[in-house]
Parts: C-alpha cells; sequence; structure tokens
C-alpha cells in the first residue's frame, strides 16, 4: 500500500455500504438452496406440496429430525467411524513420506510426486469398479475397515503433496541441529517435523474426513448391502423408499451438513489454505 | 465439479532446501561420504515405504483389475470364479457401437465445458468484486465456500427438491412471473441442463477462493498508475488484471476440467442419467454398466471407465506440465 492509495480511500461512505449490500445479497443468493433445505426440513407433511411452498417454515415441525434420531443415528455413527479412521490411516501414510520427499532426498522422489498428481486424476468410479473386483476376491465388500482404505484413496495423494510442500518449509539448520545432538531420522521425525507441522496435519485431516465422510460413490458400490453404511447412503436409501418425506430426507441432509459448517466456523482459514495450495503459484 | 472437492494439488517436491545430513564429527573421506549418502537413501525410501505400498495396493492393483475387466468377457459367475474368457478389445468395440456412446459423449463435453465456463467467470467476476474490501467482505466471502464443503448428496438431493415439478420452488418462482414451469429432472430437454446448473453452483466457490488469491498477486500500483493515466475499471481489468491472471486462470480450468470430467454423484443423484440417457455422460453410464442393473456388465463398465481415465489423463498432464512451467519460470 503506498501513499497512492489516499484517493480511494477517501471514496464517499456510503458507495461502500452499498457494496456490502450488494455482497449480502450475492451471498444470499448462493445460500439459498441451504436455506432452502433448512426450510423443508422444518417443513410439515401436509403443507409439503402446497403451490407455492411456504417461505418461511412458520408452522414448523420437528418430526423430521424425530425421523433422523429415529431411523440415522447408525449411519451417523457409521460415518464418524470411517471418517476418523481414513484420517489416522492416511496422516500415518502421508506424514513420513512427505517428510522424505521434503527432506530425506530420495533418488526417484520426484517420479513419485509425479504419480501422485496423476493419481489424483483418476475417477472415483474406476476406482470403485477395480476396487469392487479386488474386495469380491478377497471377501471385503459390506465392511468398514474397507470402506476406510477406499475412502483413503480420495486423500492420500493430496495429503502427502501438503506434507512436503508444508515440510520442504521447515529449516534444515534446525533438523542439522537436532542430529547433531544424537537425533536419528526417526526422533527427528517424530519430535521435531512431526509437532512443527501441526497446521499441516490440521490441513490434511479436516480435507480428509470431509471428503470420507461426504463419499457416496464408494459407499454405494462397495457397502451397500453392508449392516454399518454411512449416512450418504442413509440419505440415499430414503430417498429411493420414502418419496414422500422430504421433511425427513432434508433433516437428514442437514444433519450430514454439520461436519462442514463446523470445519468452516471453527477451521476456516485451513479451509482457504488446503483450496490454494499448489493449485496457484506462490 | 465432482470433488469440487478435491482440489488441491500442491506442487512437485520441493527436494534440495535444506536437506537433513548426518552429522559430520569424525572422519570424511569420499568413501565414508558415499556411505552416508547410501545410508540416507535407506532411510529416506523407509519412510516412502509405507506409501509407495499403499500405491501399489490401491492404486495400482485396482486400476489393472480395472483394465482387466475391459479385456475379458466377464459375467456374474466368472465374476467370482475369475475365469472370463480373453475377449481383446471386444468390449471397447461394444461400448463404441452402442446408441448410448455418442449421447453420452456429447453429454460429457457439453456438461464439461458449460459447467466450467460458467464457474470460471462466475468465480472471477465475484473474486474481482471481493478484492474491494469492504465491511464484512472477508465474512460473505468464506460463506461462499458453503456449497463446496457440502457433501454432494445433501446438495444434489436438495436441488432435487428445488426443481421438483409440482412442489419445487424454482417453478413456483418460474409461475409466479408467468413463466410456465418446467420438468426439470423429468423431461429429456431440461435434465441436463438441471445437473449442470446444479454443479455450477458447487463449483464457483472452488473458482471464487483460488482467483481470489490469485489476484492477492497483482501488485496494487499497476492499478494505482493505469487509474493515474485515465484508464477506466473495465479497462484495467482487462489490460491489466485479466493477462496477469492468465496463469492462474489455465491452472484453474485445467484443474476444473479434469474434476468435472469425473463428476458422478450429483448427476446420478438428481437423474440416474436419464429420462432415457438425456443426461448421461461417461461417468455415470460407466457406473450404470456396472452396477445401475440386475445384471451388471462389468467389462463395458471397465471399458468406458478406462476411456474417461484417459482422457482425464490427457488434459491432466497438460495441467501438470502448465504449472511445472509456471513454477520453473
Amino acid at each position: 500500500m503506498s501513499t497512492l492509495t489516499a484517493p480511494v480511500r477517501r471514496r464517499p461512505r456510503n458507495r461502500v455500504w452499498w457494496k456490502t449490500a450488494l455482497g449480502t445479497a450475492f451471498t444470499a443468493g448462493m445460500l439459498f438452496p441451504v436455506y432452502w433445505m433448512v426450510n423443508v426440513s422444518l417443513t410439515r407433511d401436509q403443507n409439503m406440496r402446497r403451490t407455492p411452498p411456504d417461505l418461511l417454515p412458520l408452522h414448523g415441525t420437528l418430526a423430521g429430525y424425530r425421523l433422523v434420531l429415529d431411523q440415522q443415528l447408525p449411519y451417523l455413527a457409521t460415518s464418524l467411524l470411517i471418517g476418523l479412521g481414513t484420517v489416522v490411516l492416511t496422516v500415518a501414510l502421508a506424514a513420513p513420506a512427505g517428510f522424505a520427499l521434503a527432506k530425506l532426498r530420495p533418488r526417484g522422489g520426484g517420479l513419485l510426486s509425479f504419480a501422485m498428481l496423476v493419481a489424483q486424476m483418476i475417477p472415483g468410479i474406476i476406482m470403485a469398479m477395480g476396487f469392487y473386483a479386488v474386495y469380491l476376491s478377497l471377501g471385503f465388500l459390506d465392511s468398514v475397515p474397507g470402506l476406510v482404505v477406499a475412502d483413503s484413496t480420495l486423500a492420500v495423494p493430496f495429503a502427502v503433496l501438503v506434507f512436503t510442500a508444508f515440510m520442504s518449509g521447515i529449516p534444515g539448520e534446525l533438523l542439522q541441529a537436532v542430529q547433531v545432538d544424537g537425533a536419528g531420522p526417526l526422533r527427528t521425525f517424530r519430535s521435531v517435523v512431526l509437532p512443527m507441522s501441526r497446521n499441516a496435519v490440521v490441513t490434511v485431516s479436516l480435507f480428509t474426513f470431509l471428503w470420507s465422510w461426504s463419499d457416496f460413490v464408494f459407499a454405494s458400490t462397495l457397502d451397500n448391502g453392508g449392516a454399518h453404511q454411512p449416512i450418504t447412503l442413509g440419505i440415499y436409501h430414503y430417498i429411493g423408499n420414502n418419496n414422500q418425506q422430504w421433511n425427513a430426507i432434508m433433516a437428514t441432509a442437514v444433519v450430514a451438513s454439520i461436519p462442514a459448517a463446523l470445519i468452516l466456523v471453527l477451521a476456516q482459514r485451513y479451509v482457504a489454505a488446503g483450496v490454494t495450495t499448489g493449485a496457484v503459484k506462490d | 465439479m465432482d470433488d469440487t472437492a478435491r482440489m488441491a494439488q500442491a506442487l512437485p517436491a520441493e527436494t534440495g532446501r535444506g536437506t537433513v545430513a548426518a552429522p559430520v564429527p569424525v572422519a570424511s573421506g569420499a568413501a565414508e561420504r558415499r556411505r552416508r549418502r547410501r545410508a540416507q537413501q535407506w532411510t529416506a525410501w523407509g519412510f516412502l515405504a509405507p506409501v509407495v505400498l499403499y500405491l501399489a495396493a490401491f492404486y495400482a492393483y485396482p486400476l489393472y483389475r480395472n483394465l482387466d475387466l475391459s479385456l475379458r468377457d466377464y459375467t456374474v459367475r466368472s465374476f467370482v470364479q475369475g475365469d472370463a474368457p480373453f475377449t481383446g478389445v471386444q468390449n471397447y468395440a461394444d461400448v463404441l457401437h452402442d446408441p448410448t456412446f455418442w449421447p453420452a459423449l456429447a453429454h460429457t463435453v457439453i456438461f464439461t465445458a458449460v459447467s466450467l465456463l460458467s464457474q470460471y467467470s462466475i468465480g472471477l467476476a465475484l473474486a474481482v468484486f471481493f478484492t474491494q474490501h469492504f465491511p464484512l467482505s472477508a465474512t460473505l466471502r468464506a460463506l461462499f465456500l458453503v456449497p463446496w464443503l457440502l457433501p454432494l448428496i445433501v446438495s444434489a438431493s436438495t436441488w432435487s427438491w428445488m426443481l421438483n415439478s409440482e412442489s419445487g420452488i424454482v417453478n413456483a418462482a418460474l409461475r409466479g412471473v408467468g413463466l410456465g414451469g418446467v420438468n426439470w429432472l423429468t423431461s429429456p430437454t431440461w435434465s441436463l441442463v438441471a445437473v449442470i446448473v446444479a454443479n455450477i453452483w458447487i463449483g464457483v466457490p472452488f473458482n471464487l477462493v483460488v482467483l481470489y488469491s490469485g489476484l492477492q498477486a497483482v501488485p496494487d500500483s499497476l492499478h494505482e498508475a493505469a487509474a493515474l493515466d485515465g484508464a477506466g475499471a473495465w479497462q484495467r481489468f482487462w489490460r491489466i488484471t485479466f493477462p496477469l491472471l492468465r496463469p492462474v486462470s489455465a491452472i484453474t480450468l485445467l484443474l476444473g476440467l479434469v474434476y468435472t470430467l469425473k463428476v458422478f454423484d450429483i448427476i446420478w443423484i438428481m437423474t440416474k442419467g436419464g429420462p432415457s440417457d438425456s443426461s448421461t455422460t461417461f461417468a455415470t453410464w460407466s457406473y450404470r454398466l456396472g452396477f445401475g442393473n440386475l445384471l451388471p456388465r462389468f467389462g463395458p463398465g471397465a471399458a468406458v471407465g478406462n476411456l474417461l481415465v484417459l482422457i482425464a489423463l490427457v488434459f491432466g498432464l497438460i495441467h501438470i506440465r502448465v504449472q511445472r512451467k509456471q513454477y520453473a519460470s
């Protein structure tokens, strides 16, 4: 910011407020479907097919949410379990790899990074078909661990690239100093590199959890007949089975959106960092 | 975008800077240095071993099985027993002559092109708008992320209900302004439009965030200088901002392309590719062949999937090339 910005700052005040109003209008328009989801989730069955639909849930009901509590809790628990499992697996695989790629100069490391960039481009539906063939012969279908492994493929390449980018920024002098003090690579990694990479761990964990929580492709192909199904399938069965109870469907959708909302409120800066990591040269 | 979600792609490993070298207290002969370098290689690959094994077992092998599926004549029985006869490219030939092939290809191209261009232009317009800092701009920009963070099944089912012919809010609004309602999801004319609209909604946030951070890198001084020279806002955008943003735009569009090609959830949940294939793309076609019927046709399904991989990889490699080149410069 140079002194040249001065004339810009002296812009009339009402102009600025006009922009805020416009921005608010854009945001409201963008978020209208989200509002509508909440609105429908509170609408009573008999008002569901009114034309025109009620814009506000004035005669609202919590019946939809009661149904969620009755029927969807096992799905939510399964999704939580799968999400956490996927996070643990992904971080455990990706953090050491990121350390090696960033700091240990492995021969062929460039090729490995390249392989991981390419791996991210394979459509999920193709992976699902391959997994189906493999799991069928291994008897892994309809199992929580099977879904954890499949979901982790959504995140591992991304996670390695994030860890590599982050750990490259840790000063080499520091690591050398630790080694002079007698720490081997394993201890250097565990007690210095990993604690310093807290932000990368958070970013990776958030995205991994969100993707695993939201996964529909793997769930619908690999776990369609299982005893433990994730919430995405809970919603999908709902849409298929009782086409009438849209308040229950939308209530489930609202509940399934809670992790996304929490992440946005509590960890927004990590989200922006994750989106732009590498998508933009900085 | 599908996992519009799965955006971010970090840069290639930046090796070299600040390498961990073993301490050098004692001998320093050439042999000793070589020994130490070899030890370091072992350490490095020790740290990499889990991920390498993982990639082999859970990427390479499923992909190999998928390729194998596409080259054999599988039935449900031979799928389990694993003795399907090898038929070469027969599945690919079948797929190519299937009446669904050309419509699916056309829908994939239209879906991808329209989604991408709309997401990009809306995202860019919003990004430029948000660079003018005004009260609440940061909060509002953050709220724009919501559609992108929601599970796709949530967005897709919400849009399904909004676009419902009789009870949807969209048709209610259309009737309210005197236009007739439209059978968004159940008429062959509109189903593709409906899924494109939902997909654009999901993809805008990603474009906004990436382009916004790209705009941050355009120096203010350039704008100020141009403003002093009498250039209007419109001119400044097209003469300064847009050209300087070109590298970021290229990356955003290519990455978006790769991810839009894969979109499956949205279309499947909203229309299942129908009615009568009117919104079928390669991704949904592949799924329908493999999993959508009582009698799965894994071979042709895998063949369609592999064609999709091929297209995605071509653009993916272009993306990596562009990114490398920009990173080098």
